[in-house]
């Protein structure tokens, strides 16, 4: 269980890898065109009222990040007030500590967990493993996952790269090692792979007293938290443990209970494509005598304060992790999620995991090329996130650090030769007279074009010069 | 009218025809076309793969050598939208780029917006009796928002049958110097956009742009496809006398260098 993605190579690298796998380019065909026609249903059929839920709903988000400071005072008071506890993480290492510490504090060696980004962004289960604390994944997805020591590869459907029968291979092989095993007869119908996940999940809900969650929403005026799900599981762990520990990063706030009214509406119909969410759980602190008799609740910084002060970048805090843009991006279904090296893949990734780490590492300076720049994750993201916008942004960075020497003396040249008519002119006839010996395979960087495509047969003449010649002959 | 030619340096180097497409074509609808020769590029290039100082200069190339006209017309929807979309963000506010551009990118068209909105014309008189594919280019789509624009054109020319590209508004894959950055993801997406064109049963698959059809037309050229491009220029300008529209010798991605 402590598969990470450190190792992954760059974005081109591992979609070179990506690309050529069937069984994946299969998997991710099929269930990327699958939500995305039921998005494209739910959504087309609120006509103009889906722009202005999409302006109300990014104008919330940038208010209350314009506002942070203020409304994450409120988070911290509305909290405590209902009888929970707050904690400040500045970090992943910080609150990997709190929560070792609280769970430690609970006497209990196994958590439950419900599917939460912010859990697998600081690699929670890493750390609860290291102290001896064993955690379990019970969203279907992420159990698939980590049965098969395996890595999400999607924000929405982890394990929206496998096929339902490599699960049934995984289940078979590994749900023994973890509780209740599968059923020997088990077939890959997924109701029968969903029954197998039910009868080992059920015992873990009912024999496990401490809970680890993330949330959709955080209320600041109410202090209440809300977490969006399909399938019951996160009920279970938001009502029976005792102990309920709920990792939050601090862009996860709307201002007021009213505001809900919004984003349950652009949330399920962006992400699972549905009208209504089937399992919204809400809880307020602490209610005596119902649910988990003790609550903390660990807000998470881990980069977004450095992000807040971009301000283009900062626009991919008001990402409500639907995954529309995931399932629409042309460049994901392709490479799959596990190519953007981070629990955050797609174009949302290619533009939050470079800016929340600092721009540092080679895989975070490759992301932001990781797009042709067709703009349909714009056009689906909820919020109006301009992605291609904040992608460019962060290519301007990359292209002012250091390295990448062979294309800044490409674009240098290049620059050259456009710098005037003339220079233009002068690299057009010596590319004509150069004509018949241009290779059909060629080396390097354009070794990447001439691998699958041919090289267009350079003219005899520009266009410059015919209109010329044509004036000429006029006069 | 008299309309100033924004060639672009891909038309121009690599497409000639396109070009020499646009001025039979605006010429035949009675109008005077100038190439004002101190053109180069929009900067396209550079801004998309984040070198956004030379990408400024280029845009204050552009506004001195159009400022004047009364409308510009460019040959590619992609370099449309660079000018119009992304040249407002180049200036400082209140600089004298930026005020140039908010006075000049109005008047920045598409070929195909050109000729509807401006000129109020959707036959242009054009003969092509083929049967064309034709696949909405994604700055064309969704930056310029062309819409129906080209199919209405397309639709009025005599002889031409348009058929449906499945998944028609999925990118192609070109994307400039992703092409090269990301050539095995790029290439993926092109071969899916070429079977997805191949699989219209058209002879010819129609683009605003060159740069995308550059990219699909060299993966229908490598897999022999039998599939030729053209951009859309080139098929509104052909008439019943023109010169056939492929000559038997000619290659099928590069139709429009030959002619």
């Amino acid at each position: 269980m402590s598969a990470t993605f450190l190792g992954i190579p760059p974005f081109p690298e591992a979609a070179h890898t990506a690309v050529e796998d069937s069984q994946l380019r299969h998997n991710l065909r099929k269930a990327t065109h699958t939500i995305r026609d039921k998005r494209g249903q739910v959504v087309g059929e609120l006509g103009d009222d889906w722009s202005a839920l999409r302006s109300e709903g990014a104008a919330i988000k940038e208010h209350t990040l314009r506002h942070l400071d203020h409304y994450l005072e409120q988070v911290e008071e509305a909290v405590q007030r209902a009888g929970g506890t707050v904690h400040w993480a500045s970090d992943a290492a910080e609150a990997n500590e709190i929560v070792t510490r609280l769970v430690q504090d609970t006497g209990q060696s196994d958590v439950v967990k419900v599917k939460s980004m912010a859990t697998q962004e600081i690699e929670l289960n890493q750390a609860l493993e290291r102290a001896g604390i064993t955690a379990y994944e019970t969203d279907l997805a992420e159990l698939i996952v980590q049965l098969g020591d395996d890595l999400p590869s999607h924000i929405l459907v982890p394990a929206i790269h496998l096929g339902r029968a490599q699960i049934r291979e995984i289940f078979l092989q590994h749900m023994a090692e973890w509780g209740v095993p599968a059923p020997e007869e088990l077939t890959d119908d997924p109701r029968a792979l969903a029954e197998a996940a039910r009868v080992h999940l059920r015992e873990r809900f009912l024999s496990t007293r401490t809970a680890i969650s993330g949330a959709n929403f955080v209320v600041a005026d109410s202090g209440t938290l809300v977490v969006l799900e399909s399938e019951g599981n996160g009920r279970m762990c938001l009502t029976l443990p005792e102990t309920l520990i709920s990792v939050v990063g601090i862009e996860k706030i709307v201002p007021t209970f009213d505001d809900l009214e919004v984003f349950m509406q652009l949330l399920p119909r962006s992400s699972t494509g549905e009208r209504m969410n089937p399992y919204t759980s809400m809880w307020t602190g602490v209610t005596p005598g119902d649910g988990p008799q003790e609550f903390h609740l660990v807000l998470l910084d881990n980069g977004r304060t450095d992000v807040l002060g971009d301000t283009v970048g900062r626009q991919a805090l008001r990402c409500i992790r639907c995954s529309a843009c995931l399932n629409t991006c042309p460049v994901y279904e392709r490479a799959g999620g596990h190519a953007y090296g981070s629990v955050y893949p797609g174009p949302i990734g290619a533009i939050l995991t470079p800016q929340l780490q600092g721009m540092s590492s080679e895989v975070d300076k490759a992301l932001p090329y990781a797009s042709s720049l067709c703009g349909a994750c714009y056009e689906v993201c909820p919020v109006a996130i301009d992605i291609p916008e904040v992608l460019v942004h962060l290519r301007e960075q990359v292209a002012e650090g250091p390295g990448h020497t062979g294309e800044k003396a490409m674009m240098a040249g290049a620059e050259a030769a456009l710098s005037s008519s003339a220079r233009l002119d002068a690299a057009q006839r010596a590319a004509s007279l150069a004509r018949g010996a241009v290779p059909q395979h060629l080396p390097g960087l354009a070794g990447n074009w001439t691998d699958t495509r041919s090289v267009p047969e350079i003219p005899e003449e520009s266009f410059r010069r015919w209109w010329k010649k044509r004036g000429e002959g006029r006069s | 009218m008299r309309i100033a030619l924004f060639i672009t340096c891909v038309n121009d180097t690599l497409f000639p025809g396109t070009g020499r497409a646009v001025v039979d074509l605006l010429e035949r609808l009675g109008h005077e076309v100038v190439f004002p020769e101190g053109q180069t590029c929009c900067g396209q290039m550079h801004y998309n793969t984040g070198y956004r100082r030379p990408a400024a200069k280029m845009a204050v190339r552009f506004v001195q050598t159009f400022g004047d006209a009364d409308a510009v017309v460019v040959p590619s929807a992609s370099c449309a939208a660079m000018v119009r979309e992304h040249y407002p963000r180049l200036g400082q506010n209140g600089s004298r780029l930026s005020r140039k551009v908010a006075d000049l990118a109005p008047r920045v068209y598409d070929l195909t917006e050109f000729l509807v909105d401006v000129l109020d014309v959707t036959d242009v008189g054009a003969y092509y009796p083929h049967r064309v594919a034709y696949h909405p280019t994604c700055h064309g789509l969704r930056m310029l928002g062309l819409g129906d624009r080209p199919y209405r054109l397309l639709r009025a020319v005599r002889g031409l049958e348009l058929v449906e590209v499945a998944q028609a508004t999925e990118c192609c894959g070109f994307g400039g110097t992703f092409s090269v950055k990301n050539g095995d993801v790029s290439s993926a997406m092109g071969a899916d956009k070429a079977r997805h064109a191949v699989d219209t049963g058209a002879e010819v698959l129609c683009m605003v742009d060159n740069s995308c059809l550059m990219h699909v037309g060299g993966i229908l050229e490598r897999q022999r496809s039998g599939m030729r491009v053209a951009h859309i220029a080139e098929i509104l300008a052909h008439t019943e006398t023109s010169a056939p529209a492929v000559p038997p010798t000619a290659s099928p991605a590069t139709e429009g260098a030959r002619r």
